[in-house]
């Protein structure tokens, strides 16, 4: 499972990172408080958060997260946007919210489910 | 005022430093938080480092220096890399800590609204510290500082936490 099968598949909308699209996710994690994620998180893990501040690219690249996606409708602070291209991390937004969000990545991790079938 | 974890690290002094340097981290902003914690990471997996030992390391100095940041006017990382050991010492001029028994508490935090709102103050910081560390000893001067010491052992069959 890559990064570009899950932004496909729940529509996300790219915005820094594009060049590392094919990175494998391994797995997911969920939070908003950085020294959780820190401690917590894994390698590969999709990085699903609220969370804005420039910070987040620390964290993701410092851990080596596949990616970030910012839920319902959270869009990166413009020092956070610079940093994360300048880094290469990839961020993705999208308006839906965290529930649906996380239950659609788990059950694509989970089952190692591809893109959905385009119509 | 002190607390610590581990074995004392006397015999550090006698193993030879293949590096050593010091980085300056400026207190009261945010604006390159993480920034020395990602040169620490990319310095010692240049060294051929096992990746936990550098996951080890880079989560011990990014919470240091996010501390540095939140609390303290300014302050340093020291790195200091022997065959057997990464040693990495945050040394701080500010407040200093009036409990740290109470700071060492899982929860527990001084952060104001305006640091909680970015994501910190959880009251994890020290916590993840101390158990990413093989050893650990924090020390306070209250109105003059604080001093962190985090040992990681380089153990090529080390497996993780
Ligand atoms: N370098 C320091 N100088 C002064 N006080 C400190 C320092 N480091 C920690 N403290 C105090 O200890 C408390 C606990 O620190 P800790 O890092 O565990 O949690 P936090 O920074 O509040 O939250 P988190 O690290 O989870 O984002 C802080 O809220 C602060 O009061
Ligand atoms: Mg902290």
């Amino acid at each position: 499972m890559n990064l570009e099968n899950i932004v496909k598949a729940l529509n996300l909308r790219v915005v820094s990172g594009e060049e590392k699209l094919t990175a494998e996710v391994l797995g997911g994690y969920v939070g908003d408080l950085l020294s959780d994620v820190m401690a917590n998180s894994k390698e590969g893990d999709l990085w699903i958060t609220r969370q804005i501040h420039q910070n987040i690219v620390a964290v993701a690249s410092l851990k080596d997260h596949a990616g970030i996606i910012l839920i319902q409708g959270c869009k990166p602070a413009a020092d956070t946007l610079d940093k994360a291209r300048k880094e290469g991390v990839p961020i993705m937004v999208t308006d839906m919210p965290g529930f649906e969000v996380i239950g659609r990545v788990y059950n694509m991790i989970a089952t190692k489910k591809g893109p959905d079938p385009s119509p | 005022m002190a607390a610590w974890k581990g074995l004392t690290t006397n015999v550090l002094s006698h193993e030879t430093a293949i590096y050593e340097n010091s980085f300056p981290v400026e207190g009261g902003t945010y604006e390159n938080a993480g920034h020395v914690s990602s040169q620490i990471k990319a310095l010692l997996k240049r060294m051929k480092i096992s990746k936990e030992v550098v996951r080890r390391a880079a989560l011990v100095t990014y919470e240091s220096e996010i501390n540095i940041c939140s609390y303290a006017r300014s302050g340093k990382i020291v790195l200091r890399v022997t065959p057997e050991h990464v040693t990495i010492e945050a040394i701080d001029e500010g407040q200093g800590i009036v409990d740290i028994e109470l700071a060492m508490q899982e929860g527990y935090s001084t952060a104001t609204d305006r640091i909680r709102e970015m994501g910190f103050g959880a009251g994890m910081g020290l916590c993840n510290i101390k158990n990413f560390s093989d050893f650990f000893r924090i020390t306070s001067e209250i109105g003059k500082g604080t001093h962190l010491k985090m040992v990681i052992r380089i153990d090529k069959d080390f497996d993780g936490i």
